[in-house]
């Protein structure tokens, strides 16, 4: 399996488990799409955390301040009816959860990973841009009749060495292509 | 009278969600205090006596194995068990927590039922007639 695969699989075991665990709740995973840098605008609510070491790059959760709101109000048996710091500390402990289980499942293969603290990000009309050249892994899931999409970019760092044996980098298939 | 526990998580809904779990442990528990982080943890535990603490590792500030470090080397302290609560799932950070003493380890996410198994050893149960 390449590394893209690898993190599909990831995040798709990470966000059926978080969901249904914190929130009792059940997704259906969707499209699944391969992207050169972040959309040209966003609203609602972006929730992302750093990933640092041997390989480094970036996860994250977009979605609808409705599905922000829905987040809160499973996770914390709560009525979240608008985007409050609650909801907002909601979602970026979901998002931890998420990524922070993709990142245990990746350093099986890529060895030893650090997350950031997660920073979350609620507007309209807003840009986001990444220094790196990464392409993003992005995998969209339904909720009853909402939706969300989680992406990750990753990519060798270039102190690689210090933290990974030279032969494990070389039996890598980088992105798969 | 039940036993007094720390929550230590810089997210606000996880302290939440603890709180929660451990009132419906079934075991006795008292006061629940809550930090955002290690340092305030410390402050915490300096003026109140608790019988356990649940700790987050990666926190701004002092994070929890600098936490669980500073209460190791703490004679007050040392003997407070300290079961942390973690998306960390590392084998380094595991094995770190381990090594300075800590007595268990719950990956987020967690269930109730994950909860209550760690700390069955750590909090008496409630007398049921």
């Amino acid at each position: 399996m390449n590394l893209k695969d690898h993190i599909v699989q990831s995040i798709s075991q990470a966000v059926e488990a978080v969901f249904s665990t914190m929130l009792g709740a059940s997704v259906v995973p969707g499209e699944i799409t391969f992207e050169h840098g972040a959309p040209d605008t966003q609203d609602g609510v972006l929730s992302f955390i750093g990933v640092a070491g041997s390989w480094a790059g970036t996860g994250c959760v977009s979605c609808s301040p409705v599905v922000a709101c829905r987040v809160c109000s499973q996770m914390l048996m709560t009525e979240s009816t608008a985007v409050d710091e609650e909801v907002l500390d909601a979602v970026a402990e979901l998002t931890n959860m998420i990524i922070g289980s993709v990142k245990n499942d990746l350093e099986l293969e890529l060895g030893p990973l650090g997350l950031s603290i997660p920073t979350v990000v609620f507007g309209r009309n807003f840009r986001t841009k990444s220094a790196g050249h990464a392409e993003w892994v992005v995998r969209r899931f339904g909720w009853d009749a909402d939706s969300f999409e989680v992406r990750m970019c990753l990519a060798p760092s270039e102190n690689k060495s210090a933290l990974h044996p030279p032969h494990a980098m070389e039996s890598l298939n980088p992105l798969g292509d | 009278m039940g036993c007094d526990v720390l929550v230590v998580d810089d997210s606000a809904a996880i302290r939440k969600i603890l709180q929660r779990v451990l009132r419906q442990t079934g075991m006795v528990i008292g006061d629940i205090f809550e930090a955002g982080d290690g340092e305030e943890a410390l402050a915490v535990l300096g003026g109140q006596k608790v019988s356990l603490v649940l700790s987050d590792i990666n926190m701004p500030k002092m994070d929890g194995i600098q936490l669980l470090a500073a209460m190791k080397a703490a004679p007050a302290w040392h003997d407070i068990p300290v079961v942390m609560v973690t998306t960390e799932g590392g084998e380094a950070k595991v094995s770190e927590a381990v090594r300075l003493g800590a007595a268990g380890y719950v990956r987020k996410p967690f269930t109730a039922d994950q909860i209550k198994e760690k700390l069955a050893g750590f909090l008496p149960a409630a007398q049921t007639s």
